[in-house]
């Protein structure tokens, strides 16, 4: 608590550090991972290639392919840009695969009646598939965000400042309190963030819950879909 | 690219092959640590996976400690145990056991769950008890799930006993530190290559053995992944 108190200024700014490189590499993954998601929903064959290519791009360690990212594309070592990288191919290797999901359990009837209606290729993805699509892939999302904001903390081990700083700092200086305060600030920035997803989700999805609760004493026969 | 061919000269040097450190020594600690923290973490996590999935108490406490595990940070964990237990193998190997647990349980859990609940009424109308249902029906029928539940655990431990390297002199991931430390690229990144050759080989390994076991017992499942009646089986549960 005593170290608390005095370090309290380094642990927020350790927390933004932090903010600035989850967050983009959780953007950076989903941007990956959704168009690439449906293109495996769409074309099988293909698909299946880019979703096996993935999971065993995931099979890699993260401090690994920390180290071998900057080799392979050039960018210098210890720098928060490879950080970010590494961690959105990691997010879009594990986001791939439920963003495949979402699109294959759109419901053809749906996508049927779009076509029917005149909607052109790019107005069914972007009206039709995409707003179907958003449940799955924020359940898919909230995984990524919460193992994300986890793995940030190996930046640390490159010397690129984030909440693992606290680790690394607190262990070789033997304080513990400086270790516990990082994982509990990690566990509180992965639920904020968890929490972010979870209501951007129903703000996407208005239809989900205005529907469900007068809808279900009267057609019962809906709930067949769910 | 040029870095890639002296990692490799690294790695084919004889130098590196030898002594206490030599990549053999280094990837067989790797091994079996890999190997004692997921035996350990399968002692625990089988029984109890087995006993939630066969009973479904407890589903709820699977899902939390699973979610929970997720949000820990590794290097926390491993930092935190290290200065509680000391510098050594010890404090690792708890960390990894601690890290390996919950998808463990998890795989059990939900393959043990997922088993056809019309088989195991007919087992039990056939007369079997809840010992052979479990051993005889659910395992069998289980055991590709319990697998990829398996393959994740190695996969995580694998991963983080190269983190271990920072609070342990131990496993390949020393190269990664040593290098990191004395600004020796190519060692950095000859160990961080040896580290992900070896999660992919265990990996593809672990893949198509899940892949044998599954279709050891699909033919003489009726389909049961395309099934509609899917929620009102759940809710009989």
């Amino acid at each position: 608590m005593t170290w608390l108190s005095t370090s309290w200024p380094r642990v927020l700014e350790l927390t933004w550090s932090h903010l600035l490189l989850s967050l983009p590499a959780i953007l950076l993954g989903i941007m990956v991972a959704v168009p690439l998601g449906r293109i495996a929903s769409r074309w099988p064959r293909p698909g299946g290639i880019v979703l096996g290519a993935a999971s065993l791009l995931y099979a890699i360690p993260a401090l690994p392919l920390l180290i071998i990212i900057p080799f392979l594309f050039g960018f210098p070592q210890r720098s928060p840009t490879t950080l970010v990288v590494a961690l959105g191919v990691y997010a879009a290797a594990v986001l791939v695969r439920t963003s495949a999901d979402a699109f294959t359990s759109i419901d053809s009837k749906v996508r049927e009646s779009a076509i029917a209606t005149g909607h052109s290729a790019g107005a069914m993805f972007w009206r039709v598939d995409l707003p179907l699509a958003v449940p799955v892939l924020v359940s898919g999302i909230r995984v990524v965000t919460v193992s994300t904001v986890g793995l940030v903390t190996i930046s640390a081990l490159i010397g690129v400042p984030s909440l693992g700083t606290l680790f690394t700092d607190g262990f070789q200086r033997g304080i513990t309190a400086e270790v516990i305060t990082g994982i509990l600030a990690v566990i509180v920035v992965a639920c904020v963030l968890d929490a972010i997803c979870v209501v951007i989700g129903r703000k996407l999805t208005p239809w989900s819950h205005t529907r469900s609760q007068p809808k279900r004493t009267h057609e019962p026969a809906g709930e067949a879909k769910a | 690219m040029s870095m890639f061919l002296e990692a490799f000269t690294w790695l084919a040097d004889s130098a590196a092959w030898m002594g206490a450190t030599s990549i053999g020594h280094r990837l067989g600690q790797h091994l079996i640590i890999t190997m004692i923290v997921v035996g350990i973490a399968a002692a625990i996590a089988l029984p109890v996976g087995i006993a939630i999935g066969h009973t479904g108490r407890g589903r709820g406490f699977v899902i939390a400690a699973a979610g929970a595990a997720r949000a820990v940070p590794t290097l926390g964990l491993l930092t935190i145990l290290a200065l509680a237990m000391g510098i050594g193998i010890t404090a690792p190997i708890v960390a990894l056991i601690v890290l390996a647990v919950p998808p463990l349980l998890a795989g059990t859990y939900a393959g043990i769950e997922n088993v056809e609940r019309t088989t195991i009424d007919a087992a039990r109308a056939a007369g079997m008890n809840e010992f052979q249902i479990i051993v005889h029906v659910e395992l069998p029928l289980a055991a590709h799930v319990i697998l990829g539940g398996f393959r994740s655990a190695t996969l995580q431990v694998i991963a983080t006993a190269t983190l271990a390297a920072y609070v342990s002199d131990s496993g390949l991931g020393r190269y990664i530190f040593a290098g990191l430390k004395s600004r020796d690229y190519p060692q950095m990144l000859a160990g961080a290559l040896l580290v992900a050759a070896l999660a992919i080989l265990i990996d593809l390994g672990l893949s198509v053995l899940q892949r044998m076991v599954r279709r050891s017992v699909e033919p003489r499942m009726p389909r049961p992944r395309s099934r509609v009646a899917g929620p009102s089986l759940k809710g009989a549960s």
